[in-house]
């Protein structure tokens, strides 16, 4: 669908490497380039027309955004610079403070890294303790093993919407009812689940969520951190200067601006902010529902026909979202993907940031396709035609 | 040399890795994780008189990297630290295309091409730099 508006789609490739970054439409493009030759000026300053023109446009995307997500009010939408840097304001900024010696964080072994490290330091700085809620057979969540590893100390359970090498979808909305219940704040990484489902933070009752716009049709550099707002104005500020304090004395008296101001110090990402609004805007015009339906289809389309090919592993044949990751048997993943590559196919290999996976994946490498509503039957074709040419693998790549 | 020859080379040192197994305390082990790929290979050396007297590697890693460790293991047994380093700054030449010694790196010319293809130098070098780094660490008498 839609593949006229990707630039990128007119190199000759196949790009199915949407869980690292997704090809940007045309309007994103135009959106950024639009700030630097009609309204070049900073956010939130000037008293002249293009400084009213951004700021508008800047206060707009937070808008967008909020209903993108179904938050209740724009202030608990803060722009970020991705999930990575929402998430560690979330740990150091929130949970430091928060959190005493021996609370528990509950995670699962399929967390990027950008849901463990912070953890990780947190339990060196203040002595928390990280615990994995078990996966299942298929390597998912279970409602009945989050249940079973709650204990009175837990505080927080922190977990992708969606997983990024297994693909799975967790039970948002079941497992935050549960974690209220024992007075367990809920962190959702929506890195992988933003662009390709309707996440809805009421709905869901959500307390915090970090994801990033370059995944979701958007620029590099930008992303988003929402929270309740009674939890956001308890954040502890991580940048002190510029654009967030209200006043300050030669004494030393420093007053600090309004939530979400106050955690935006300094000059913001503007063009990564308005690129942002321009793929929200693209997105919302496309449907969630309908790219996500899109993708299932596709999916289901992509695994049927690598399942008949009886030299590929698939590691994830039952989820229902956009990922797949399989292996060419006895082949290493990355001389896969430098072979599929000479074809012109964009696949990743690797480990994809889930360093501790392979402590139940039994394989630490592997190739992931994810697929995005650009992607088609007749390119998931093209692959399988070249997969099974792999017997001449090593005299392609060699 | 011939591309097919080649070929076989780098494959056989992939398929049929003689010097791929685990060893002992007795040796050292270096890991050579490759932070921008996902190589992890870990080198054992054995080490006495500042001869290497035995080696191994174990690990997961691209055909690229298994193959350039086995051959360059197989060159190191028997040499003494200073050789060794000559051989890996030889072939670490050969790779970055600048001028090397051809007669010191045997069945290490396979890789003279890898230039070609940037995103393997660092497949190609992973082990070489781990062995290097140690061989010129430590004291080894």
């Amino acid at each position: 669908m839609y593949r006229d508006d990707f630039e990128m789609l007119s190199n000759n490739i196949i790009y199915f490497d949407n869980g690292a970054t997704t090809l940007k439409p045309k309007c994103v493009k135009d959106a950024i380039c639009k700030y630097y030759s009609e309204y070049t000026s900073n956010a939130h300053r000037g008293d002249y027309k293009t400084s009213a023109i951004v700021d508008s446009l800047y206060e707009g995307t937070r808008e967008k955004i909020k209903n993108f997500i179904n938050a209740k009010e724009n202030s608990e939408i803060v722009f970020t610079s991705g999930t990575t840097n929402s998430m560690n304001i979330i740990v150091s900024g929130f949970f430091k403070n928060y959190l005493k010696k021996d609370d528990e964080v509950l995670i699962t072994l399929s967390e990027h890294a950008s849901n463990i490290i912070p953890w990780f330091i947190l339990q060196k700085e203040i002595g928390i303790k990280v615990k994995y809620i078990p996966l299942d057979n298929n390597n998912e969540i279970t409602i009945e093993n989050f249940k079973n590893s709650i204990t009175d100390k837990t505080k927080v359970v922190s977990l992708a919407y969606v997983t990024n090498v297994i693909g799975d979808e967790r039970p948002i909305k079941d497992i935050s009812k549960i974690a209220h219940e024992n007075n367990i704040l809920v962190v959702v990484d929506a890195a992988q689940g933003a662009p390709h489902t309707r996440i809805d933070v009421q709905e869901d009752d959500i307390d915090f969520m970090a994801f990033s716009g370059h995944k979701m049709y958007g620029p590099t550099g930008i992303g988003v951190l929402y929270a309740k707002f009674d939890l956001l104005d308890k954040i502890i500020p991580l940048n002190y200067g510029g654009g967030m304090n209200a006043m300050f004395t030669k004494d030393g008296y420093v007053e600090l601006r309004e939530i979400p101001t106050r955690l935006e110090g300094g000059t913001p990402n503007i063009e990564g902010v308005l690129g942002l609004g321009a793929a929200i805007d693209y997105l919302e015009n496309i449907g969630m529902n309908n790219i996500n339906k899109y993708e299932k289809d596709l999916r289901k389309y992509l695994v049927s026909e690598l399942s008949k090919l009886d030299f590929i592993d698939i590691y994830n044949k039952n989820n229902d979202t956009n990922i797949v990751a399989f292996n060419i048997k006895g082949v290493f993943a990355q001389d896969t993907a430098i072979y599929l590559d000479k074809y012109n196919i964009c696949v990743r290999a690797g480990n994809h940031c889930a360093k501790i996976l392979d402590n139940v994946f039994n394989v630490s490498n592997t190739v992931r396709i994810s697929l995005s509503f650009y992607n088609t039957k007749e390119e998931i074709d093209l692959l399988i035609n070249v997969l099974k040419n792999s017997e001449n693998i090593w005299k392609e790549i060699l | 040399m011939d591309k097919d020859i080649k070929r076989s080379i780098i494959l056989d040192n992939y398929q049929n890795s003689n010097m791929k197994h685990t060893s002992d305390d007795s040796y050292v082990k270096i890991n050579t994780r490759n932070v921008s790929c996902i190589d992890n290979l870990d080198i054992y050396l054995k080490i006495r008189n500042n001869i290497i007297i035995d080696a191994s590697f174990e690990g997961e890693a691209c055909v690229i990297s298994i193959s350039s460790t086995n051959i360059l293991i197989n060159m190191l047994i028997g040499k003494t630290c200073k050789e060794g380093i000559n051989i890996i700054n030889n072939y670490l030449k050969m790779i970055n295309e600048e001028e090397y010694d051809k007669d010191l790196l045997e069945d290490l010319l396979v890789f003279d091409d890898t230039s070609k293809q940037p995103s393997r130098i660092k497949c190609a070098t992973l082990s070489a730099n781990g062995i290097k780094e140690y061989l010129e660490k430590e004291n080894h008498s």
